[in-house]
């Protein structure tokens, strides 16, 4: 008799009908929408908190790669080429800090080098320099970024390109590290 | 010893729906929060990495206290 009386032991049918009434189908496989949605909206509920905990963590992440970066010291100082041999409106690819990291030269003056990496910040395509235009582009999806400082200009890239910071010494051009908080 | 009446399935409904916002809201900060450091970061801007990274935390324990809220419910 209690049973028939509590209203949340009883399965409620989408329409709110009785179930007397509702499809063959639906009697046979009766689901309760008034519990469907306790139970859906809960487990959503503790998804989130999972997703939350993700998001909490790789936070935290991005703040220790910082970290480990400081710790790992100095960029390494790299030799890039002869002064002499890159002439003026020149461009020079090269690898820096590592070989797998492609850069580039430039030369737009007699006294003034520049130098970028050359992988594009939307999606890491090479750029080219167009030194004629003060400008690099990247052909991918037309993404175009000031020469004289690397911020971006036009097309999808956000962020500008790291850039290179050189020394030279006795006709050497030396890539030294990357210059910060170019934002 | 308490004499509260249990909750009846549609006032835990409408505790859940409550919780679900407030959380999805979190949620959706945390989600600006991860994109916008991961943005200045790679353009070499860390000034802002670990404030970030505090906020973010802090939302997700404001989360679990809701959600220690939600496991409440169904004992």
């Amino acid at each position: 008799m209690a049973r028939d009386l509590d209203p949340e032991l009883h399965t409620i049918p989408p329409n709110r009908g009785e179930m007397e009434d509702q499809p063959t189908w639906r009697r046979d496989f009766p689901i309760d929408t008034a519990q469907d949605a306790y139970v859906a909206r809960r487990d959503f509920t503790k998804f989130l908190g999972l997703t939350s905990l993700a998001l909490a963590v790789g936070q935290v992440w991005i703040g220790l790669q910082s970290r480990w970066r400081h710790a790992r010291g100095k960029w390494p100082i790299v030799a890039i080429g002869e002064l002499e041999k890159l002439s003026v409106g020149d461009a020079l690819a090269f690898h820096y800090p590592t070989d797998t990291d492609p850069a580039i030269l430039l030369r737009p003056e007699t006294d003034r080098l520049l130098a970028y990496s050359s992988q594009c910040t939307h999606l890491q395509c090479p750029v080219l320099p167009e030194i004629e235009h003060n400008r690099l582009h990247c052909p991918c999806h037309a993404g175009y970024f000031d020469m004289n400082s690397g911020r971006p200009i036009a097309g999808p890239p956000r962020r500008p390109l790291p850039r290179i910071s050189l020394e030279v010494r006795s006709g050497t051009i030396y890539a030294t590290g990357f210059e910060e908080n170019q934002t | 010893m308490s004499d509260r009446r249990p909750l009846s399935r549609q006032e835990r409904t409408v505790i859940v729906s409550g919780i679900l916002c407030i959380v999805l809201t979190l949620v959706l900060m945390q989600l600006w929060l991860i994109s916008a450091t991961m943005n200045a970061w790679l353009g070499g801007d860390e000034s802002i990495v670990w404030p970030a990274a505090l906020a973010s935390v802090g939302c997700f324990l404001l989360n679990a206290g809701l959600l220690w809220h939600l496991f409440q419910l169904d004992r």
